[in-house]
């Protein structure tokens, strides 16, 4: 089993690879935000992001399937007309950790994503959009999600 | 050593549609192996798409992104001939770059 | 579309929270269940598979150093196009009737491969993950295409017949036969819509459903897959990687699909 320190060395090697191959961005990605996605509740995660309490806005177009046959794989889009949207985040009210991902738009794209996440059981779920100012709206859909039966 | 990324970049009025279809586990780290052992998470931590070299968008994943996952954007300005890449990165530090012309 | 049936929900099967005791709302739950496969319609992880099996079809391997350009799927050697929709079917160089993973085993016996250990070895490992990505690039290849096995043959309308009695044969501690489920339109389990298999169930539903990416396990199911695991279901001893009982289901299946639209490899639950 590769150590923490191997790892580190493997993926700085990789990163390296893809940086002399002109693959990768000029600019590194800040660290993965280990406090948000770690957070069990909308409230942790919210917390972790470092983002003000999201107001809801009806300017979301938060499209997510009224039942998900399985959990497994809920497909979920998001689209809004608000302007300024830097990040729009994702949170499964229920899942055992909150935040499901979170999509940071430049301004050479729309400020629409469709994704697919993960869900253990019925729940809200929130698609939150961060604005450049720092204000934070957004949008929810109570998603059900059941256990099919033996075939399919 | 990873599958390869199936990606579509489809031009759309005046930007490109890309759709992406990952390869990749996702595993959660919630579930338990027949010996009872948790299997540890394993999961993509960070996408980057870029135009032309140019980074449009990233992103940040946890353990709740689907397995195989599929993420569609669009990009404003792309025409046929351009260049879009996708690369991810997990938490074991593989990575992979895939990238397509946009039709 | 679907048909609606006036019955009650079972109270206690369901996982679903809220009132489903009426006919209504168990429409807008069939409704709700469409939705979520349309949305799921666009970005099939087969296609990951289908990619894979691309590229398999044309690499060099086994101790012969063959690729599969040299396999006759029964459409010729190497043509992949339309070969799905006609399966199974007889072979001459084989002598008997075989599906597509069976056919696939015959090629990869050609390039040095030893058919019987791929057949022992489980689903989702060694070769056998590269069989689903084969069977899922060769159905690809016919997407949209109806079905249309071929009869003229003895050897083929014998399997057919053979395959017509195994549906029907009930066996095993429950006493299923495949009937049980899939004998009558209009059956479900839990949510799950039973198709009628007796007759042709329709375009891309039963047999013209299979190979399918199944989201609860994230893997790809071939349609020998789905039969070994309907004989699990019904209690069966496993029927035997590409078995001739499995080709005779299928010869009943396929030629009762005739005319409708494949649309393998799909998404299902």
């Amino acid at each position: 089993m590769p150590n923490r320190r191997d790892m580190m060395a493997r993926s700085a090697a990789v990163a390296a690879l893809l940086a002399g191959a002109g693959v990768l961005p000029a600019h590194a990605q800040s660290a993965w935000n280990k406090a948000a996605f770690e957070g069990k509740s909308v409230d942790e995660a919210i917390k972790g992001l470092g983002i003000a309490k999201p107001v809801e806005s009806k300017d979301i177009a938060f499209t997510a399937p009224d039942i998900a046959e399985n959990g497994a794989v809920v497909p979920i889009a998001v689209s809004t007309t608000l302007p300024g949207v830097k990040r729009i985040a994702f949170l499964v009210e229920k899942n055992p950790t909150t935040l499901a991902g979170v999509f940071e738009f430049t301004d050479a794209v729309e400020t629409s994503v469709a994704t697919r996440i993960k869900m253990g059981q019925s729940s809200n779920v929130l698609a939150v959009a961060i604005m450049g100012d720092g204000k934070v709206f957004y949008a929810q859909k109570d998603v059900k999600v059941t256990l099919g039966g033996c075939g399919g | 050593m990873s599958d390869p990324m199936r990606i579509r970049a489809q031009v759309q009025g005046s930007g490109a549609v890309v759709r992406v279809l990952m390869s990749h586990e996702m595993e959660t780290g919630q579930r338990k192996d027949a010996a009872g052992k948790t299997i540890p998470a394993w999961h993509i931590t960070e996408v980057t798409a870029a135009l032309n070299g140019k980074t449009v968008m990233t992103a940040q994943w946890g353990t709740a992104i689907a397995k195989n996952p599929f993420t569609q954007f669009t990009v404003k300005g792309a025409k046929a001939g351009d260049k879009i890449s996708i690369a991810w990165v997990d938490n074991r530090g593989d990575s992979r770059t895939d990238e397509v012309v946009v039709a | 579309m679907k048909q609606r049936h006036a019955a009650v929900w079972a109270a206690g099967v369901l996982a679903v929270t809220g009132c489903l005791a009426s006919a209504q709302a168990q429409t807008s739950t069939a409704d709700g269940i469409a939705q979520y496969r349309a949305l799921l319609a666009d970005g099939n992880p087969a296609e990951l598979w289908e990619a894979k099996g691309e590229l398999l079809w044309t690499q060099k391997r086994g101790s012969k150093n063959l690729s599969f350009e040299t396999c006759d799927l029964g459409k010729g050697a190497g043509v992949v196009k339309g070969a799905f929709v006609e399966l199974p079917r007889y072979f001459a160089d084989t002598q008997r009737v075989q599906d597509l993973e069976s056919r696939l085993l015959t090629c990869m016996a050609a390039q040095g491969f030893n058919a019987a250990e791929i057949a022992a070895t489980p689903f989702g490992r060694g070769e056998q993950v590269n069989l689903e990505a084969l069977v899922a690039y060769v159905s690809a290849a016919s997407r949209g295409m109806k079905f249309n096995l071929p009869q003229g043959r003895t050897e083929e309308r014998q399997m057919a017949e053979a395959g017509k009695r195994l549906f029907y044969f009930r066996a095993g501690p429950y006493d299923f036969s495949c009937a049980s489920c899939h004998g009558e339109p209009g059956k479900r389990i839990r949510l799950q819509d039973l198709p009628d298999l007796a007759k042709s169930p329709g375009d891309g539903v039963g047999f013209a459903a299979w190979p399918a990416y199944r989201v609860s396990s994230g893997e790809l199911w071939s349609m020998q897959r789905r039969l070994n695991d309907c004989y699990r279901q019904q209690r069966f001893p496993f029927p035997g990687y590409a078995s001739d009982a499995t080709i005779a289901l299928g010869s009943f299946m396929g030629v009762q699909a005739r005319g409708a639209l494949s649309i393998a490899p799909a998404i299902k639950r």
